[in-house]
């Protein structure tokens, strides 16, 4: 993949880009974006594959004013400009989805489709119960059982890991904390913006996201105009990751449909 | 030098330990008995006006959802203290500012409570320890620029007296600022500033706040004070750094004997052996640099932790996180350490923990003000200069450690539970 930096509003941000054919921006989850991972040759095979690295995250720098997701939407926006890309499909995963999901409301006619995987950004239930389990406060452990369909495959092992890539890890996990603290991983505004959403989008869960109920994913994409949902088997909250085979055929036969 | 009575007024009546997971945040306040917490208020109190009789100064201090320290309100107990004390200095070390949402509010609260006490008020100010942020449902990224701009806030705001001002910053907004009552002291109360690293102390330095360190023995006290001598100085405040900038805190007791030493230093240790926390409360995403977290995850174990697995009043001595013994042992552990580190100006006597009863404690703060605080003040006098470390001995004289007899586990309560027997007042 082409690695380039490109600067927006005091960030110096990390891009990806590989492939030709219409655009694909492909918005990472909070884990980060690795080049190497298995998904990335499916996405890049047929289209032009644009992945930003999250302010914050991966090698992107982090200017002090930015503190959450639509800071980082608005970014997004005027990195399209800086590319020409005048519409472009969208997969967002996780934090990832997030962030489309508002950049979908912000300019709506830029985008053609949506692939949300395992999205946060919304809070449907009642205030006495979290939506989303805390990750910040359970047991690592915990979050590892409740992120993964076979967490065994996924152990955090920092021995095999260089000082760079544990330190952009420490990092995602921190500027994940900056974003998504308070509120707890959700925009109150966002489930009133959503009927913006001009795309055909397609909501995407793994079987085993312990993180994401099913019924949440449910409330959030009937806040979006003719929204789907596919379920991933044998994946968790991360089924580009886990499952990337069946996650790329879903993503990809959607986006061709 | 100027010693200060500090007690965290920890409710110690718990299960065993291995029965709950963290001792902070979660465990649930169905363990809090409000009737013996409620005499355990009385003789904490109780234990500060001692220490007023007897000369020392008065600190106390704010930590939450926790039972090894049950203030979680500390203008309110300081605000009980001004009334019930005629004559302490009354340190707060600290107001947790990057927690605290609305820094005018502090502001106004340390302003109450130094009219109320005529002037008598040390306002510190603290960043918090990690296990704060659940409590405070506080964002653990950015906390220090937090920190800054409120207390910077909140210093400007004591010294205004011409009507409202704004302030429009970075994490705070406030408009119309115009405290009553404003501060008695002028132009405000000292300001303090804990910090346990050399980076944190020379922040502290380059404003001129006092700057206070816990627990951190001898050669991070050193460096931390290093740290803070240096930027006073790159900072134009002058060659000389006056001692009283310069506070450290230990756990303190002395005894007629060594036995009674003994037996009152092993029960302090529960203030660092019954600190078990849950990682996840201990570590939020942000509170640690990355370096410092990657550095964890190599092996890099802190110097207190370490210590917590086989703790002991004769390791605790060693190290320099107590000072305890006889008055005369009591006076060279410190003056040794006092040498080592370049001099400091005040000594934060953490004189009672955990299962440490009235009697003892009380016994404790009366053989320490007796007995060793006229030689500190002979010795070290106010008006010395800090800066000047001495190369002591590796190891400290034998005749001046206090010998353990028992190792203690850190897994497990110190000593049985006592119910409510033997809390007085």
């Amino acid at each position: 993949m082409r690695r380039t930096t490109i600067a927006i509003a005091g960030c110096e941000l990390e891009v990806h880009e590989d492939g030709a054919g219409a655009p694909l921006l492909f918005l990472h989850a909070g884990d980060g974006f690795r080049a190497g991972d298995p998904y990335v040759a499916a996405l890049s095979a047929n289209r032009r594959l644009i992945c930003p690295s999250h302010p914050g995250f991966g090698k992107s720098t982090l200017p002090d004013w930015i503190d959450n997701v639509a800071d980082i939407a608005i970014i997004y926006l005027e990195l399209m400009d800086k590319l020409s890309l005048t519409k472009v499909d969208l997969v967002g995963c996780s934090i990832g989805g997030w962030i489309s999901a508002e950049m979908m409301t912000m300019a709506p006619e830029r985008f053609g489709k949506a692939a949300l995987v395992g999205p946060i950004g919304v809070k449907t239930g009642p205030a006495d119960k979290l939506d989303i389990p805390d990750i910040f406060t359970l047991p690592a452990a915990d979050v590892a059982k409740l992120g993964f369909h076979d967490p065994a495959k996924f152990a955090f092992d920092p021995s095999k890991l260089s000082d760079e890539e544990l330190s952009i890890q420490l990092r995602n996990r921190e500027t994940l904390a900056l974003l998504a603290w308070e509120p707890y991983m959700h925009n109150e505004k966002l489930p009133r913006r959503l009927h913006r959403v001009a795309s055909p989008t397609l909501f995407m869960r793994g079987a085993s996201d312990g993180l994401l109920s099913a019924a949440y994913i449910e409330r959030y994409a009937a806040l979006v105009k003719g929204a789907a949902i596919a379920t991933i088997p044998e994946a968790g909250h991360l089924p580009h990751i886990e499952a990337p085979g069946a996650f790329a055929k879903a993503t990809l036969d959607f986006l061709a449909a | 030098m100027q010693a200060w009575h500090f007690s965290e007024t920890a409710y110690p009546y718990l299960p065993p330990a291995d029965t709950y997971p963290s001792i902070r945040v979660s465990l649930p306040n169905r363990n809090y008995d409000p009737v013996k917490g409620a005499a355990l208020y009385d003789r904490y109190l109780m234990e500060w006006q001692i220490a007023d009789e007897e000369g020392l100064e008065i600190m106390l201090n704010e930590h939450h959802q926790t039972a090894t320290c049950v203030d979680p309100a500390a203008p309110l107990m300081l605000a009980a203290l001004a009334r019930l004390t005629p004559r302490a200095r009354l340190l707060i070390l600290g107001n947790p500012v990057a927690n605290r949402r609305q820094p005018v509010r502090v502001a106004e609260e340390m302003a109450l409570i130094d009219v109320l006490s005529k002037g008598r008020l040390e306002a510190g100010f603290v960043r918090g320890v990690p296990y704060e942020i659940s409590p405070a449902n506080s964002n653990p990224v950015r906390m220090n620029e937090r920190f800054w701009e409120a207390l910077d806030l909140i210093v400007k705001t004591w010294q205004q007296h011409d009507g409202p001002f704004s302030h429009e910053g970075r994490f705070f907004h406030h408009r119309n600022i115009n405290i009553w009552p404003r501060p008695y002291q002028a132009p405000h109360p000292p300001v303090w500033v804990s910090t346990t690293s050399a980076g944190g102390a020379a922040e502290v330095g380059a404003h001129g706040y006092v700057q206070a360190t816990f627990l951190t023995g001898y050669e991070a006290t050193r460096k931390i004070y290093d740290s803070y001598r240096a930027a006073w100085r790159k900072a134009g405040r002058g060659a000389d750094i006056p001692i009283n900038r310069l506070a450290y805190a230990a756990l303190v007791y002395v005894g007629d004997n060594e036995k009674e030493a003994h037996e009152g230093a092993e029960k302090l240790l529960w203030y660092v052996t019954a600190n078990k926390v849950a990682p996840q409360y201990a570590n939020p995403p942000g509170y640690t640099p990355v370096a410092g977290n990657v550095a964890m995850l190599r092996g890099a174990e802190h110097p207190l932790s370490a210590f917590a697995k086989g703790a002991s009043v004769e390791a605790a001595i060693r190290s320099g996180f107590m000072f305890a013994g006889t008055p005369d042992q009591v006076f060279h552990q410190i003056k040794r350490h006092y040498e080592h580190v370049g001099g400091y100006g005040h000594l934060l006597n953490m004189g009672q923990a955990g299962f440490l009863e009235h009697d003892a404690a009380a016994a404790g703060i009366r053989n320490f003000a007796r007995y060793v605080y006229p030689r500190l003040k002979e010795a070290f006098p106010g008006a010395t200069v800090s800066g000047f470390p001495c190369e002591v001995p590796g190891a400290p004289p034998e005749e001046y450690v206090l010998r353990s007899t028992t190792r203690l586990k850190s897994d497990g309560p110190l000593m049985p539970a006592l119910g409510g027997q033997g809390v007085s007042g």
